[in-house]
């Protein structure tokens, strides 16, 4: 069975999620609970950290597009960040780079958002 | 429990359930691995075999965790000094009628905001070859080929 888990935890006003392990389409319904608990919390700035998922199937990239539309409708974003060579290609192979900003690394992204709200000069 | 068999080719027989698709992600990496392809390419193939086998579990027999799966693993000659990966996928779920398939237009899914519906386009974009049917002894087939450097 594939193994994956979400951790999340915050950076000021930003959602930090977590990845590690498989993401298929047994695994994806974890990182959707991960996405509606951010969403109940009325938290729309989240940045995903891919650096230690080793695989993802479409069923992955399915969870971000479900969430993607309410975030931005609520001035959030979901931008991502730390992908292997491997996750990223499969992003880059669907265009989604068109979609969401992909960053090297994490405080990157998380300065992007801080500098949206102004809480960092 | 999955049931392998190794013959000249190898098969896999296992129940549609997406707690098994590591398995089934496993079974075809090791062979890949194991007639020469190199990581990159071991990877494009298990993530085709994952896309059409969540299809099946999710279209074909509509999360029923009792069907059944089969995989087909050979490789064979493909003209001189060439040879190719060949995963035929079996189910005897609902049939997936592929004429009436027709790729998405990425910018428009974005722009639509659309989910889901990706597995097909990536199985094309990551394998040489893909067939859907026809149907063998009543059973839906998917063939794929993935060409093995010279």
């Amino acid at each position: 069975m594939s193994e994956f888990t979400v951790g999340a935890r915050q950076r000021d006003a930003v959602s930090v999620l977590e990845l590690k392990g498989y993401l298929d389409a047994h695994t994806a319904p974890e990182l959707e609970r991960a996405f509606q608990a951010q969403l109940d919390e009325q938290r729309y700035d989240i940045v995903v950290n891919f650096k230690d998922l080793s695989y993802i199937s479409s069923a992955g990239l399915g969870v971000l597009m479900q969430f993607i539309e309410d975030v931005r409708k609520n001035n959030g974003d979901i931008k991502l960040c730390n992908m292997s060579a491997r996750v990223y290609n499969v992003f880059d192979l669907l265009g989604f780079p068109m979609l969401y900003e992909i960053f090297d690394e994490e405080d990157e992204a998380v300065k992007k958002f801080l500098n949206k709200t102004g809480n960092l000069t | 429990m999955p049931d392998t068999h190794n013959h000249n080719e190898q098969i896999l027989q296992i129940q549609s359930r997406t707690e098994f698709l590591s398995d089934m992600r496993n079974f075809v990496s090791d062979a890949a691995r194991r007639v020469g392809f190199d990581e990159g390419d071991v990877g494009k193939i298990e993530l085709a075999i994952d896309e059409a086998c969540t299809n099946i579990i999710k279209h074909a027999y509509r999360f029923n965790p009792d069907g059944l799966i089969e995989i087909r693993l050979s490789t064979q000659e493909s003209g001189q000094n060439s040879r190719k990966f060949v995963v035929e996928i079996f189910d005897s779920g609902l049939s997936f009628d592929s004429s009436q398939y027709s790729a998405p237009n990425m910018s428009e899914y974005f722009r639509k905001l659309r989910h889901g519906g990706l597995g097909i386009l990536l199985m094309k974009k990551l394998m040489d070859e893909v067939e859907f049917g026809p149907s063998v002894g009543g059973r839906n087939a998917i063939r794929m080929v993935k060409y093995l450097p010279a």
